[in-house]
């Protein structure tokens, strides 16, 4: 039933929602009910709000020794994404060879399986990132149309 | 509060210890420290316990009655408490520990770091370790331990033009040192190139930039100073004890390549001892990861943010340097058992204090500092130690 | 009321595996089998993408490229046959996904190839009797075919959705909509079964070809047109070769099926195949463009859909990351290897 514990954050898992404290305008990924600065003087209003559409690569990492459950996807891409306001989230990089990562590269958010509990359990999903998508073409005369 | 000294200091040797339970472990501590402070079970009062993650690793909770019960205190009913804290929790043990005796309720506490890694996979320990990062917002994305501090080596390399080559070095050193310790899991020299070379865990961080996968205990016996010294001539003396806490998540940090409990925890000890960092003889440094040594030393204060990987470079912190850190190989090559390792350093500081760290010995050590950090630096203990 | 689309957005995974490489594995001619099938290369969704998942990003990009209230979307229907749940809609995961729970309509659509018009049509019913503002019809696939069957040479993976509503915004009029269905069991696949099983040339002339041809002929009866009166035409692509030859015996030259075809150069996308056709067609139409769009699925049915382009077109968002040609080119070729370890081919072991 670890579903459950999820599913109470599909705002956040899916949508990326923030939440904005109405006092010093801090915002917060995942959401906070309390602004880390201001503390009790926050309470009750913290406000939800979306993340800018797309962030940079603050740093990252190529995982060749990976968890259980994405060995299909060694080697793979984890980053910290810093958007614009200083939030900074921490995601999977796909849709690009890690040679291609770099710390100032911009990302946007793409919705991905992120984890599932095994062949008969329910399936994670939640956000990656992923480089703008712009034409890379390995074969030319495979790319092209006939 | 009392002043609190430290009596007797005794370790297991850490690796892969195939025939030996995790009470097997906790009794075999308990029994060596004992020896070395010279009581008896019945001198013992209350027990702090340093466990991780048995309920992983064994499938057993409720590690503070079951290690009293296989070191042989269950019959007296003494309290025994179980701390953890990540790869802080032998650290957090001392320190309640030590406030309980500073305290005045209980005037002799052992203090023991326990665990037993090696029961379940490589894989599923590793995993185990990166549950002390945030399970919710790190690891549930793919992230490991090893890659989080891989994330703060990129940025270090990024910012400050840290090399690979000394990340490599701290790994060297601390394996070195480790080879004159008895009780060190890894006690194979390493080289530059090996350590280079050797296969990726997560980029710029390879297997030999990792600490390895330990099964060890460690125990102290702490008492009274005034009681101390009816025992030694020569206590070795608690002069600073402190603890601070950040994020958990390391993206939710202002900075990504400093730990700000680090600065905290020191900041406290080294006011409360009274002392500055340059009086320390040496040092036990969290390094897990070999940037996490780097990181660790700048946070400490010796040295510039930044600047932190000259120092293993330039054999600053190795035996005979100015400063050596992680004499007993460290969590690289000592082992780093994680309910154990904030002991082990302990035990180290005290063995060198006390003279007795055959074949790594620092000349004239006095005062010792100990780090431990929990996660990615969530949690972070500072201990002062000085000998009488 | 005018009943169209709103607006759409698609999804086409980044990896491609080459018929060559695929002729390699099973000791076929690749040449050869690329030529009898039409087919140079197919998409294929990496171990993180399935139907829900392109799903979300196809509605999302209609959402973005069109002003309209997520909480107006009043249905969402995903039309596939390889939701990643047996039991569990796809459309509800959608509709959390884009925030448009919880006042809407949700349900997944299967019929082959063509549950992704079937939901066009369900939409425009709910539209024109003003039951809803807007409904989502997805066609997403994520299609396997048995290794080394024929089907593994072009079953491959895309998604479109499409945001049907009424009103002056519609860049798109949809005018007529009909169904040609019978019983025919060219293709199925039974309950537990990993794979599809298909009849092998019965798949042609008495199922794809009848449906096709038959559905496109009675709309342009019902719509009093002949090809001359359309500037292009989209038809269920299982491969290169079928569209041609469907579309010529409709009157359509290949010059108003090219645009549309899209199988060449990613493979079948199955419920994602005449969407996502339709969304290439679209991304060049100008206003007054006037498109035939007929789906086929097995077991079996056609939907045909007579389509005109309006004004709006004009101020619509369609460059960049939007563009299907830009997604068809955003690519990267693997080998069989990896290809068979992101569809799961590989049979992993449980143990440590």
């Amino acid at each position: 039933m670890a579903g459950v514990r999820f599913w109470r954050e599909f705002d956040t898992r899916y949508r990326m929602l923030a939440t904005r404290c109405s006092q010093c305008g801090l915002v917060y990924f995942p959401p906070r009910t309390v602004c880390r600065k201001c503390r009790r003087r926050s309470v009750g209003k913290m406000e939800k709000v979306p993340l800018p559409p797309q962030g940079t690569v603050l740093s990252y990492t190529v995982v060749h020794q990976g968890l259980k459950g994405f060995d299909a996807q060694v080697p793979y891409v984890m980053a910290i994404i810093e958007f614009e306001g200083g939030v900074t989230v921490l995601g999977q990089v796909v849709d690009c060879d890690p040679e291609d990562v770099a710390i100032g590269m911009e990302v946007k958010p793409v919705f991905r399986r992120v984890r599932e509990e095994g062949e008969a359990g329910v399936i994670h999903y939640g956000y990656k990132f992923a480089p703008p998508c712009f034409p890379v073409c390995v074969d030319e005369s495979l790319a092209s149309p006939e | 509060m009392r002043e609190v000294a430290i009596v007797g200091a005794a370790m297991t040797k850490f690796g892969e210890l195939w025939d030996r339970s995790l009470r097997d472990i906790g009794l075999e501590s308990g029994m060596l420290v004992l020896m070395d402070a010279g009581m008896e079970t019945e001198d013992v009062e209350a027990l702090f316990l340093g466990n991780m993650s048995a309920g992983r690793f064994i499938q057993q909770e409720h590690i503070g009655a079951l290690i009293a019960d296989h070191a042989g205190l269950a019959d007296r009913g003494i309290p025994a408490t179980r701390v953890e804290a990540g790869g802080a929790t032998g650290s957090l043990a001392l320190r309640q520990a030590y406030l309980t005796v500073a305290s005045g309720a209980h005037d002799v506490v052992m203090v023991g770091g326990a665990e037993k890694m090696t029961d379940v996979s490589d894989r599923d320990a590793e995993e185990t370790m990166s549950f002390a990062a945030d399970q919710e917002w790190e690891v549930f994305f793919g992230a490991t331990l090893a890659s989080l501090y891989a994330m703060m080596a990129r940025r270090h390399m990024h910012d400050h033009g840290t090399t690979p080559e000394q990340l490599a070095h701290v790994a060297v050193k601390n394996h070195a040192h480790g080879s004159g310790n008895p009780k060190a899991q890894c006690r194979n020299k390493l080289t530059v190139e090996r350590v280079l070379g050797a296969g990726r865990v997560a980029e710029p961080l390879g297997v030999l930039d990792c600490s390895p996968i330990s099964d060890g205990g460690a125990a102290v016996v702490l008492t009274t100073l005034e009681r101390a010294k009816e025992i030694t001539d020569e206590p070795v003396i608690i002069r600073g004890s402190a603890q601070a806490s950040d994020t958990l998540a390391l993206h939710d940090r202002w900075s990504i390549t400093s730990q700000r409990a680090t600065r905290l925890a020191v900041q406290g000890a080294l006011s409360q001892a009274g002392k500055e960092l340059a009086d320390m003889d040496l040092m036990e440094v969290n390094d897990g990861f070999t940037i996490a040594e780097i990181i660790a030393l700048e946070d400490l204060g010796l040295a510039e943010p930044g600047q932190g990987g000259r120092l293993a470079e330039e054999g600053v912190t190795a035996l005979g340097g100015d400063m050596p850190v992680n004499t007993s190989g460290g969590l690289k090559a000592r082992g780093n058992p994680p309910g154990a390792t904030g002991i082990a350093q302990i035990v180290e500081i005290y063995d060198q204090l006390k003279g007795r760290a055959e074949g790594r010995q620092v000349a004239d050590a006095r005062v010792g500092l100990a780090h431990n950090v929990g996660g990615t630096g969530a949690t972070v203990a500072v201990h002062i130690l000085e000998v009488a | 009321m005018d009943v169209g689309i709103l607006s759409y957005g698609i999804w086409i995974p980044r990896h491609r595996i080459a018929t060559e490489e695929i002729a390699r594995v099973w000791g076929k001619d690749g040449a050869s089998m690329a030529a009898g099938l039409g087919v140079k290369s197919k998409s294929v969704p990496t171990v993180d993408e399935d139907v829900v998942t392109m799903s979300v990003e196809a509605a999302e990009m209609a959402l973005r490229r069109c002003h309209f209230d997520r909480a107006d979307v009043g249905a969402i229907y995903v039309g596939s046959e390889s939701h990643p749940y047996a039991v569990k809609p796809s459309a509800t995961i959608v509709a959390e996904a884009i925030g448009a729970t919880p006042d809407l309509t949700a349900a997944d659509f299967e019929f082959a190839c063509k549950a992704g018009t079937a939901a066009i049509q369900t939409c425009m019913g709910l539209v024109k009797a003003e039951m809803i503002k807007g409904g989502f019809a997805i066609g997403s696939d994520t299609s396997q075919g048995a290794p080394g069957d024929a089907l593994e040479y072009s079953a491959s993976a895309g998604a479109a959705a499409f945001l049907i509503s009424s009103g002056p915004d519609i860049i798109a009029r949809i005018d007529h909509t009909l169904s040609f269905t019978t019983d025919t069991p060219d293709f199925w696949r039974r309950e537990g079964q990993r794979y599809p099983s298909h009849g092998g040339r019965f798949t042609g002339v008495p199922a794809y070809f009848k449906h096709v041809v038959t559905c496109g002929e009675k709309m342009m009866e019902a719509q009093g047109t002949s090809a001359e009166d359309y500037d292009q035409v989209v038809v269920h692509q299982p491969n290169g070769k079928f569209p041609l030859k469907a579309a010529k015996s409709l009157g359509f030259p290949r010059e108003q099926v090219e645009t549309g075809l899209l199988t060449p150069r990613i493979g079948n996308t199955y419920s994602g195949a005449v969407p996502l056709g339709l969304a290439a067609i679209l991304d060049k139409a100008g206003p007054g463009d006037r498109v035939l769009v007929v789906s086929y699925g097995s077991g079996a049915g056609s939907d045909a859909f007579d389509i005109t382009v309006t004004d709006a077109i004009a101020d619509y968002h369609r460059e960049g990351d939007d563009l299907v040609e830009t997604r068809i080119a955003f690519n990267k070729f693997i080998d069989y290897a990896t290809y068979a370890k992101y569809r799961g081919k590989i049979l992993m072991g449980g143990g440590e």
